[in-house]
């Protein structure tokens, strides 16, 4: 317990040692929210579906969570490459210890990036509506994180040259973001869309969020805690396992 | 006193390249083991499989009594590494970096604290303890690794080139450390360099690898009296050859780079 502990603050130490990083991780949802909320904010009321900006600030904070979560699993890569993955993996502790530190250390530090641009999406004009559920929102904000920051292990794991990360992962990560419903809702989309919309995990995370926020949901709150919670268990898992088949 | 690494017709295999090819030996408790060998040779490579981090292909081995392979935690209890490579988080300080590997290896707070300011000031790093370790200097950084090695007090200590880039005030001041350690508190030690001169004056005995074979083996005097050569440096070259190794051994490991990132970066 001690290992798992040791291993978060360290992660948590290197984020707060790095302004560059934590400023530099906000611009594109920033750029997303101002662009894509101010931009279509008219045409959204004029077709009579509200706020727009209220809409979709759900999606812009997940969106943060899920950049963060991901490239997370690119430490794993740093930490083969500048050698300090070897200090761990020859220290007395299990793989799981060190790997569930690893997913725990990288889904707060994506967590805490999301609650930023969370206070961000206030200040552009986002009102939680329905209050009462905000604990249940945050809890889904943790759940995204934890869920990619186990899929950004598996990639850490398996891939080994630091340029080859980023160009996959950012090629997982757009279609993720697009078809999860962050920036559009499902009703009216094509059937083949619709369908990919189903399947993209983060979708569930987006409509939790945003139920739990503004009292809109479109697959229902028990159906959104079901499908995350499990699909977070299964990826802690699936992320265990790759990082513990690592050999030097 | 136990035999305290024994090593039984150790082969590992990279697809046709056969990196250690049926290796044996054994290092006695309180032992300083020299373990030498041209670039490529296999000496990573062995030190890997003895410290967990790599299965072999075949063969026994046994570190303190444990089987690397099955007995993991154990054989991870019993050692200390300074790796060849270095192995420190940059962005920590010192004295994180040594705090961290306490708490890994479950030294109570109490002596951790004690411990990481003895070996911190022992290797003369106790005004910089609080610093980050990007701005450490090559030198230092080894320094650190080697006090890190010690923090938990292991019995077995591997060193694969820890005297790397150290001048030779900190290598004798290292050395004399470890040799210390070794006569009176029985730590046994495993230790890879290309410096003879070192190996020649800190090792019982030595093992001579070549092509992943062991070539020689004794203690330094009887290589040389077997090699009827005055220094280590030329029996080693007398057991080796001449051959500069460098450009092979770089071919060899370029492929298995590039095998490795095909297959989906497992083996």
């Amino acid at each position: 317990m001690k290992a798992i502990y040791i291993l978060c603050v360290r992660q948590l130490k290197r984020y707060m040692r790095s302004p560059a990083r934590i400023i530099g991780s906000l611009g594109q949802p920033i750029l997303f929210l101002v662009a894509l909320g101010f931009g279509l904010r008219g045409m959204f009321a004029r077709a009579g579906q509200g706020n727009y900006i209220n809409f979709l600030s759900p999606g812009i904070v997940s969106m943060a969570i899920l950049f963060n979560a991901v490239f997370s699993g690119i430490e794993i890569i740093w930490d083969r490459q500048f050698g300090f993955l070897k200090e761990t993996l020859v220290a007395p502790v299990s793989r799981l210890e060190i790997v569930f530190g690893r997913m725990l250390g990288g889904a707060i530090v994506a967590f805490v990036q999301g609650l930023i641009v969370f206070a961000i999406c206030l200040l552009a004009g986002f009102r939680v509506v329905s209050s009462p559920y905000l604990p249940l929102g945050i809890f889904f904000m943790f759940m995204i994180a934890l869920l990619f920051a186990g899929i950004g292990t598996v990639f850490g794991s398996v891939l080994q040259d630091m340029q080859g990360f980023p160009l996959i992962i950012n090629f997982l990560i757009m279609p993720l973001f697009f078809f999860s419903g962050a920036i559009f809702a499902a009703a009216g989309l094509p059937s083949a869309l619709k369908l990919l919309l189903r399947l993209n995990p983060l979708s569930y995370g987006v409509d939790g969020l945003r139920g739990a926020l503004i009292n809109q949901f479109a697959f229902g709150l028990t159906t959104d805690l079901v499908v995350v919670t499990v699909l977070t268990a299964l990826l802690l898992a699936i992320g265990s396992y790759f990082f513990s088949k690592i050999q030097l | 006193m136990g035999d305290m690494i024994v090593v039984q017709d150790l082969v590992k295999n990279y697809g046709d390249f056969c990196a250690v090819n049926h290796v044996s030996f054994t290092v006695p408790e309180g032992r300083i083991f020299g373990f030498l060998g041209p670039n490529g040779a296999g000496k990573t490579t062995t030190i890997k499989m003895l410290t967990t981090v790599l299965d072999p292909t075949s063969g026994s081995l046994r570190v303190n009594g444990y089987d690397p392979t099955r007995e993991q935690k154990q054989v991870r209890r019993s050692f200390g590494i300074v790796f060849q490579d270095p192995s420190l988080d940059d962005e920590l300080t010192a004295y994180e970096n040594m705090d961290l590997h306490g708490i890994l290896y479950g030294v109570p707070h109490g002596e951790r604290v004690k411990r990481i300011d003895m070996l911190v000031d022992f290797v003369g790093l106790g005004e910089r303890k609080k610093d980050l370790v990007k701005t450490y200097s090559g030198g230092m950084k080894r320094r650190l690794e080697v006090a890190r090695a010690l923090l938990h007090t292991p019995r077995i200590l591997f060193l694969d080139e820890p005297t790397i880039g150290l001048d030779p005030q900190t290598r004798n001041h290292i050395w004399g450390y470890i040799q210390q350690l070794s006569k009176e508190e029985g730590v046994t030690v495993f230790f890879t360099t290309h410096y003879m001169d070192e190996a020649d004056r800190v090792a019982n005995e030595v093992a001579v690898i070549d092509h992943g074979k062991i070539v020689a083996q004794g203690s330094p005097s009887e290589l040389k009296e077997r090699t009827k050569c005055a220094n280590l440096e030329d029996a080693f070259i007398a057991l080796t050859g001449h051959a500069i190794r460098e450009e092979e051994a770089n071919a060899i490991e370029r492929m298995r780079m590039m095998g490795r990132a095909w297959r989906g970066g497992r083996r």
